[in-house]
Formats: structure tokens, C-alpha cells, sequence
């Protein structure tokens, strides 16, 4: 679904991408981890176009990313922490949503409705908490059915309730064919929801594989383990 | 323009006037050139004293309320950035939400006072209307400024200092340094350099021009007086207006492309 070769990306003196190589599948749930700062998030918005790479190459369902925007049709962004200009109310934000991107046929507005975020329809985004605006967030990627949906942290800042019905819908989602790469720090969370797991430590991919392969192979039982020893591992490398 | 700028223009333009500062801006305009009538009297007059206030007033407010509009529309940039649209889109739509409405109440705030009071003779008409393209000029160049300023530094409070240093600079601070040079080199043939160093400022560029259409170049500089004997009137307005187009577009070109590779 997604082939991304030989990405690299410095801010300034610090060299956040190193050399990336990552194939990315379709129909199933990529979970990216990695200790802070190890380039998760640049990474994604490199896939969405926010940030510019220095060089390598993206290329999106066999189409190469060039400055033409209209890849974006087939991706639902949910950013690490929902940002939306403070004094729209959160009709007016939907609506702007709406309204650039042109989407034909039905939407989806299952997550509006679980969230029961017609409550908060008028208002104002610098009103609302934090959780809510993760909900607007969350159903805004999902709202225009995209192809693939790209979550940063998706459950961060959610209550349990909203936490189970997001985790819910991805799964749905991921039944229903879509592609999905999210990010998370909770390993019970990427345990229930993914399929392959990709390490990113020091901007490098540093294990790229199923799930159960990776448990299997570090010799523990269980993900957070895993991880800790492969951290650890990393570390020393 | 395509139709999503023409979407964020019309999100935008809600948004500005919603913020009122746009509609104080064209009221404040609106009272000075009315109190300016009721206490000068003839046209002219006021023409003089408000060029004047137009050239401090639109270049401040226009580069500081850009600036700041800009930093605070940063989670608007973002928000637009993840969905299908061209980066060049999003810019058109933010400048031309910005100059619009500036622009709108500033023709409005000073037109309204002068076509209530009449404006005299044909002559002052061209003078007026220079007034009124100097100040859409001065509006689209220190937008423009305040958009490279905004991308080229993270930082609001530097972005914010920078904008009123350059304001300051090209006010203040040009002139200045341009008097104490004509002083101190006063026996040498100035002219040419004098009217270079006018083309790089274009606060000075509309000072030129509005003072040009107002007959009274020899008073008022020696800047006017020496454009007025280089190009005559009507070339010398063709030039600073050509200079002042290219001060619109530099800056707005430069904007685009730091605009196109900014990392969000």
C-alpha cells in the first residue's frame, strides 16, 4: 500500500529520519513504536506531506509522491494532538473539513454519534477539553471513509469509554479492508489492535515484522517485554 | 484561483471580520478622515494631512495584525495541510483573506468621508485616487512581508519583534539614515543615489507618489523634488508604481516557496 525507501529528514543539526525502508500492507493495522523522539511522528507526517523529506522517495497505493495533492482523498489523519482554530466552533470546523474536501457519497459518522458530540456542536474548539477535541479529531479521520487512516496516539487523552469505542471502530475498520498506522506508547493497546509492528529507534527502522513473531522470537510472553528487551538491545547496538 | 482558495478565502473572511479588529481598523480611518473635513475644510487639505497618517498608520497595522493573524492561524495551516489541497492554494486563500477585508475598510473608512464631503476639482480626483492605491499598495506589500516573517521564524514573540523592527526600519529608521547621507555628502551630486535608495523603501516609494500628485513635491523633500525633476510627474508615478508592483511580488514570491518547503 505504501513503499517508502531511503528516507531521510534533518531539523537543523538533528538528524530525525535516517534512512528509511518500510513496506507497509494493506488491510492491516501497522503499529509504529519507539521510544520519544525516535521520529514516529515525523514519519508520519512525512506520509501526509506536512513535512518535506530531505530525500527519499514515498510512494502511495503505486503512485509516487510529487506535490500533487490529491493523495490525501484517500488518507483520515488523526494528529498527535488535534489542533483547530480556537475561536471556530466545533459545527464550523466540521463544516471547513467538509467543505475542502469535497467528498461524494455517504459519510461516516458512526464516531460522531458513539462520542455523542452533537452535544458540543456550538461550541467554541478553546472551550472544549482536551478529550474532546481528540473525539473531533478522531471523527474527523474517519468521516470521509478514507483508504488509509494514519492515528497518532489515537487513544491519548481518551476516557476509557471513547478509548474502547476508537479501538472498536479501528478494528472495523481494519475487517473492513482499510489500511491503518498508528502510533501508540500503551503495548496492551498495539497487542489487541495490530498485526505488524514496526521499531523505529534513532530514526532507522530497527524491527520491521508480524506480531507474534516478535513476541516469539524475543522469547518473552509478552509485548511489553518484547519491546523493552529489543529497547534495551537497541541501546546497546 | 481555484475553488478551494475561493473556500478559505470565504472561511477567512468570516473569521477576520469576526475578530473586529478589520472593522476598527476602517472605523478608525473613517473618524480621522471625517474629523479632518470637519476641522481643515477644503480636500486638498485633508489629502495632505491624511497621506501622512496613511503612510504610518497602514504599513503598522497591516504587518503586525498579518503577523500575528498568521502565527495564530498555524492549527488552521495544519488542520488544511492533512487534507487534499495544494500548499500554493492554502497561501492564496490566507493572503488574499487577509488584504481583502484590510483593504475593504480602508477604501471604505477613507472613501466614505470624501464622497460625503465631495471631493474638489478633477485634479485633487487623481490625487485621491492615488492616495486611495497608495494605501492597497502599502496593505498588499506589509501582508505579504508579514507572511515571510511568520514562515521563516517558529518563534511568535521573534516574529512579532521582527515585524515591528521592520516597520520601524523602513518608517523611521530609512528615512533618517537618508537624511544624515544627503547631509553629510552634501557636495556631491546626490540625485541618482537618493532616488535608488527611494526605490528600496516602499513606504518612501508611496510617500513619492502621493506627494507628486499633490503639487507641492518642492515642499515637501527632497526626495519628491528630485523625482519631480528626474521623470516628471507622470513617469515618476509610473515608476514608483512599478517599483511598488515589485514590491508586491518579491516578498510574495519569497513567501510561496519558504511557504512550500515549510516543515509542519
Amino acid at each position: 500500500m505504501i513503499t517508502i525507501t531511503g528516507l531521510q529528514k534533518r531539523f537543523g543539526k538533528l538528524a530525525v529520519l535516517r534512512g528509511i525502508d518500510l513496506n507497509i500492507a494493506p488491510g492491516k493495522v501497522t503499529a509504529i513504536v519507539g521510544p520519544n523522539g525516535s521520529g514516529k511522528t515525523t514519519l508520519i507526517k512525512t506520509l501526509l506531506g506536512l513535512v518535506r523529506p530531505d530525500s527519499g522517495t514515498i510512494s502511495l497505493a503505486g503512485v509516487s509522491l510529487n506535490g500533487d495533492p490529491s493523495y490525501r482523498e484517500m488518507i483520515g489523519y488523526m494528529p498527535q494532538a488535534g489542533k483547530f482554530p480556537e475561536n471556530l466552533t466545533v459545527s464550523e470546523v466540521l463544516r471547513l473539513v467538509k467543505d475542502v474536501r469535497r467528498h461524494s457519497g455517504p459519510l461516516d459518522e458512526a464516531l460522531f454519534e458513539q462520542f455523542q458530540l452533537a452535544e458540543s456542536l456550538n461550541k467554541p474548539i478553546r472551550t472544549l477539553s482536551g478529550g474532546t477535541r481528540q473525539k473531533l479529531s478522531a471523527t474527523i479521520a474517519f468521516l470521509f471513509r478514507p483508504e488509509i487512516l494514519i492515528l497518532d496516539e489515537p487513544t491519548a487523552g481518551l476516557d476509557p469509554v471513547a478509548s474502547a469505542q476508537l479501538k472498536d471502530k479501528i478494528c472495523r475498520e481494519r475487517d473492513g479492508g482499510r489500511t491503518v498506522i498508528l502510533t501508540s506508547h500503551i503495548m496492551s493497546e498495539i497487542e489487541a489492535l495490530s498485526d505488524i509492528l514496526v521499531f523505529l529507534q534513532d530514526g532507522k527502522v530497527f524491527y520491521n515484522g508480524t506480531l507474534a513473531a516478535m513476541i516469539h522470537s524475543s522469547g518473552e510472553t509478552r509485548l511489553e517485554r518484547a519491546i523493552a528487551r529489543l529497547m534495551e538491545g537497541g541501546d546497546a547496538a | 484561483m481555484n475553488t478551494t482558495t475561493v473556500r478559505i478565502i470565504k472561511f477567512e473572511f468570516s473569521d477576520v471580520l469576526r475578530s473586529k479588529w478589520v472593522l476598527i481598523y476602517g472605523l478608525f480611518f473613517f473618524l480621522l478622515t471625517e474629523t479632518l473635513f470637519r476641522f481643515g475644510g477644503t480636500s486638498a487639505r485633508v489629502m495632505l494631512s491624511l497621506s501622512n497618517v496613511v503612510l504610518i498608520i497602514v504599513p503598522l497595522i497591516c504587518i503586525v495584525y498579518g503577523t500575528i493573524y498568521l502565527y495564530n492561524a498555524r492549527e488552521f495551516m495544519e488542520l488544511m495541510l492533512a487534507q487534499p489541497l495544494r500548499r500554493r492554494s492554502l497561501f492564496g486563500g490566507l493572503y488574499s483573506g487577509l488584504v481583502i477585508p484590510l483593504n475593504l475598510s480602508f477604501l471604505v473608512g477613507v472613501g466614505l468621508p470624501f464622497l460625503l464631503h465631495g471631493v474638489e476639482r478633477t485634479a485633487h480626483l487623481q490625487a485621491f485616487s492615488m492616495l486611495l492605491l497608495a494605501g492597497v499598495f502599502l496593505t498588499l506589500i506589509f501582508i505579504a512581508l508579514a507572511f515571510l516573517i511568520s514562515t521563516a521564524y517558529e518563534d511568535k514573540m521573534k516574529g512579532l519583534g521582527i515585524a515591528i523592527l521592520s516597520w520601524l526600519l523602513f518608517s523611521v529608521a530609512y528615512d533618517g539614515v537618508m537624511l544624515s547621507l544627503i547631509y553629510r555628502f552634501s557636495d556631491y551630486p546626490l540625485e541618482k543615489a537618493v532616488i535608488a535608495l527611494t526605490l528600496l523603501n516602499p513606504v518612501d516609494l508611496a510617500r513619492t507618489l502621493l506627494l507628486m500628485q499633490l503639487d507641492i513635491a518642492a515642499l515637501m523633500g527632497y526626495t519628491g523634488a528630485v523625482f519631480e525633476l528626474f521623470f516628471g510627474s507622470i513617469m515618476g508615478a509610473a515608476i514608483s508604481l512599478a517599483a511598488l508592483s515589485l514590491w508586491v511580488i518579491c516578498p510574495m514570491w519569497l513567501g510561496l516557496r519558504q511557504f512550500r518547503r515549510k516543515d509542519f
